[in-house]
């Protein structure tokens, strides 16, 4: 879809630049010409939802590092002094730590409306790599960020998560006591977290670099999967029409993350970590953020430490397959009797996984676990077995002949003001 | 379409909600037993706290808790906090007298020496013990916890779906109804009960029914400001002092409470406001293509 750029430099300075760093042509042809199906609903506002979400949480985090002590002795008092004594404090660090939060809810809508539409089938596949490892990177800082105040489910989480990876044969003890930095998690673990949590967003920010780049080779999937044959008829300008409904999702958004900020500013914490880090005490639940529940219940699912964090491991990495694990031609799921009923029974897996992993594991929680763990890594064999027999509804021939069949059908009278209405457009 | 769509989507939902419902019938039977829920001047979007009850606290931490728990968190909670907007407001002259009545190890000094002098506002808030092992050494072996955040780092389970209904009340005041059940709890362990140990008092809120702190609070003990009439404005009874302990620790926790619920209050009609104007200019701009017909 990347045709050639319509941009006319218009004054002499513009000129000047263009020939020796066209860079106002890149952002012209990125952010204002660029055509976006004119079928996308809300679900598609929430790519720019997560790039500002990245903004927020590397400005907040920027201005929270100014006045935090990475040092196990001091971090838990430093937090509480930008809570009480910085200017505004509260307010960075609640945003920062709801706005962790609420990255992920963006980044799972964004995840379950690329697996709904079909939006990681060819030619998106490297696009959707790409996502998943972003989805990889987010849950790292996350996590390295969720151990910085030093409470004690920072300690306990920090404690349980390293341990994995002693489960992996012959290497697994040397990459734990590189993480540590010692032989327990302590102050050394604090620092070398300190340092990657910074580090790690701006990884983030290039791979969104080059994740948004392959979307403006490819350009974007939309409701109905079928792709733009007609850039007129098919297609808007990104500027004004995306921009203006990305910004409007922005502020709904918006709206839900300061709603947290200002009421609910623990809710989606836990209290334990308002408790400082003391090795010599276990929680009696170790729980981690509610963004890691499913996978951590997929964890103790399995008996075995090693099967536990293989499976775990499978359970993310299996996404970047799903260009070739779902075997239909047809993109959108709304096309697709069977694997739509599929995909809504996996989204119930995911959040039952995450209510299970908030549960103590023992008894019934444990079988409950394995069952839907099962589900979990069913739903993907059976979409590969759906896409050979399923009977998909019959695809509309275009974007513009889709939006037009709703135009008849469902607004008919409002076409007919419409066409009566005399073109104002000047 | 659209509405199958949607039936699928409740169906979904609704299998996992039924899962979740199951399974917390389970945990319902092993849970302890929740405190009641009190009644705060500080919940809700509008809650602000009640500065006399803030001061009754302050004289409930100061004459009893204060002899075994530190409210300092490695300095980072000072006296001069009890002056400052949004908490107790004590005066600035009040503060320097309460402050004053502490001894501080303050130095070097230019000898090489540490020194007392009186407590200043800036100063923490006294520790009653110099370290964790004195601490427990005077109590019993165990440590009584700082505190400063205390309101926030206890809590008890709500469950499902009372958690998810918690999002829309608001209700976030698990820690001073905890706090409050707590300090009023102590009773009489019931028949079949394993004996007490030496150091060891039975609570009805403590998870586990066993607690190490003994009954701080008795009816009377603290002397509360008297009206014209020379009676107690509120009653000088445990449950009150309970309640006014709880809140003050709920501001010690949360110092800047109003200023982010009323902060908060204006970012909300802004952004309605900004979300409603740019609705009608999204659907303005949509209304047509480039090229004049309609787009959809």
């Amino acid at each position: 879809m990347s045709g050639h750029s319509s941009y006319v430099p218009k004054t002499g300075i513009e000129r000047w630049l263009d020939a020796r760093l066209p860079i106002v042509r890149l952002m012209h042809d990125s952010a204002v010409s660029y055509p976006v199906p004119r079928n996308l609903n809300y679900l598609w506002t929430f790519g720019g939802i997560l790039m500002f979400m990245l903004v927020a949480q590397i400005v907040t985090g920027i201005i929270l590092t100014m006045h935090y002590t990475p040092n196990s002795l001091l971090a838990f008092a430093s937090v509480e002094h930008i809570m009480r004594d910085v200017n505004y404090g509260w307010l960075l660090r609640y945003l920062h730590s709801n706005g962790a939060s609420m990255f992920f809810v963006a980044v799972y809508v964004h995840i379950f409306r690329g697996i709904y539409y079909g939006s990681y089938k060819a030619p998106r596949e490297l696009l959707w790599i790409l996502g998943v490892v972003i989805f990889l990177l987010m849950m790292a800082t996350a996590f390295m960020g969720y151990v910085l105040p030093w409470g004690q489910m920072s300690f306990w989480g920090a404690t349980v998560i390293t341990n994995l990876f002693s489960a992996l044969p012959v290497i697994g003890e040397t990459i734990v006591t590189f993480l540590w930095g010692g032989y327990s998690v302590d102050n050394p673990t604090l620092n070398r977290f300190f340092s990657l949590h910074y580090l790690l967003p701006f990884m983030i920010f290039g791979v969104v670099i080059l994740h948004i780049w392959a979307l403006h080779v490819v350009g974007q999937n939309n409701p109905t999967g079928v792709e733009v044959k007609n850039v007129q008829k098919d297609t808007v300008p990104f500027t004004p029409y995306a921009t203006i409904k990305d910004i409007f999702g922005m502020v709904v958004f918006t709206f839900v993350f300061a709603y947290f900020v200002f009421y609910q500013p623990n809710f989606m914490g836990h209290a334990d970590n308002y408790i400082p880090a003391n090795p010599a005490v276990t929680p009696s639940h170790i729980v981690p953020e509610w963004y890691f529940l499913p996978f951590y219940a997929i964890l103790r699912a399995i008996p075995d430490k090693l099967g536990g964090v293989l499976a775990m491991g499978a359970a993310i990495v299996v996404l970047a397959f799903l260009p070739w694990i779902d075997t239909s031609k047809v993109k959108s799921m709304s096309y697709r009797p069977i694997a739509r009923q599929l995909f809504w029974a996996f989204l119930a897996v995911c959040i039952a996984l995450g209510y299970l992993g908030a549960m103590p594991a023992e008894g019934g929680y444990v079988t409950a676990s394995q069952i839907f763990t099962v589900l979990y890594f069913g739903f993907f064999v059976v979409l590969a077995l759906v896409g050979i027999f399923e009977k998909p509804r019959p695809l509309p021939t275009s974007i513009a002949d889709s939006v037009l069949a709703n135009l008849k059908g469902a607004s008919g009278v409002q076409l007919a003001t419409a066409a009566a209405e005399p073109n104002v457009k000047g | 379409m659209k509405t199958s769509t949607f039936r699928l989507a409740l169906t979904g939902l609704a299998t996992g909600l039924a899962l979740a419902a199951a399974t917390v019938s389970v945990q319902a039977a092993e849970g302890g037993v929740k405190p009641p829920a009190q009644h705060w001047s500080f919940s809700g979007p509008f809650g602000t706290f009640d500065r006399a009850q803030l001061q009754r606290g302050f004289k409930v931490v100061k004459e009893v808790c204060a002899n075994c728990h530190a409210m300092n968190l490695g300095n980072a909670v000072r006296m001069r906090n009890l002056a400052q907007p949004g908490g107790p407001e004590f005066t600035p002259g009040q503060v320097m007298a309460l402050a004053a009545t502490y001894q501080v190890t303050d130095g070097p000094n230019d000898q090489g020496e540490m020194f007392q002098r009186p407590g200043r506002p800036a100063d923490p808030f006294p520790a009653p013990f110099p370290n964790e092992q004195a601490a427990r050494a005077a109590n019993g072996g165990a440590f009584p916890p700082d505190l400063s955040v205390l309101a926030k780092a206890r809590t008890y389970e709500r469950g499902f779906p009372t958690f998810i209904f918690d999002i829309f009340t608001q209700y976030q005041e698990q820690g001073p109804d905890y706090i409050t059940a707590v300090l009023t709890g102590y009773a009489k362990p019931p028949e079949g009960f394993p004996p007490l140990l030496p150091g060891q008092n039975y609570n009805n809120y403590m998870p586990g029914h066993l607690i190490a702190m003994p009954q701080p609070l008795q009816d009377g003990q603290i002397e509360y400001p008297k009206g014209a009439d020379g009676k107690p404005q509120v009653p000088e009874t445990v449950h009150q002092y309970a309640e006014d302990v709880s809140a003050f620790l709920v501001w010690m926790a949360e110092p800047h409470l109003e200023a982010r619920k009323r902060l908060g209050f204006q970012v909300m009609i802004f952004l309605a406001i900004f979300a409603g104007l740019l609705y009608y200019t999204k659907k303005k701009v949509w209304a047509r293509m480039p090229d004049g017909s309609p787009a959809h």
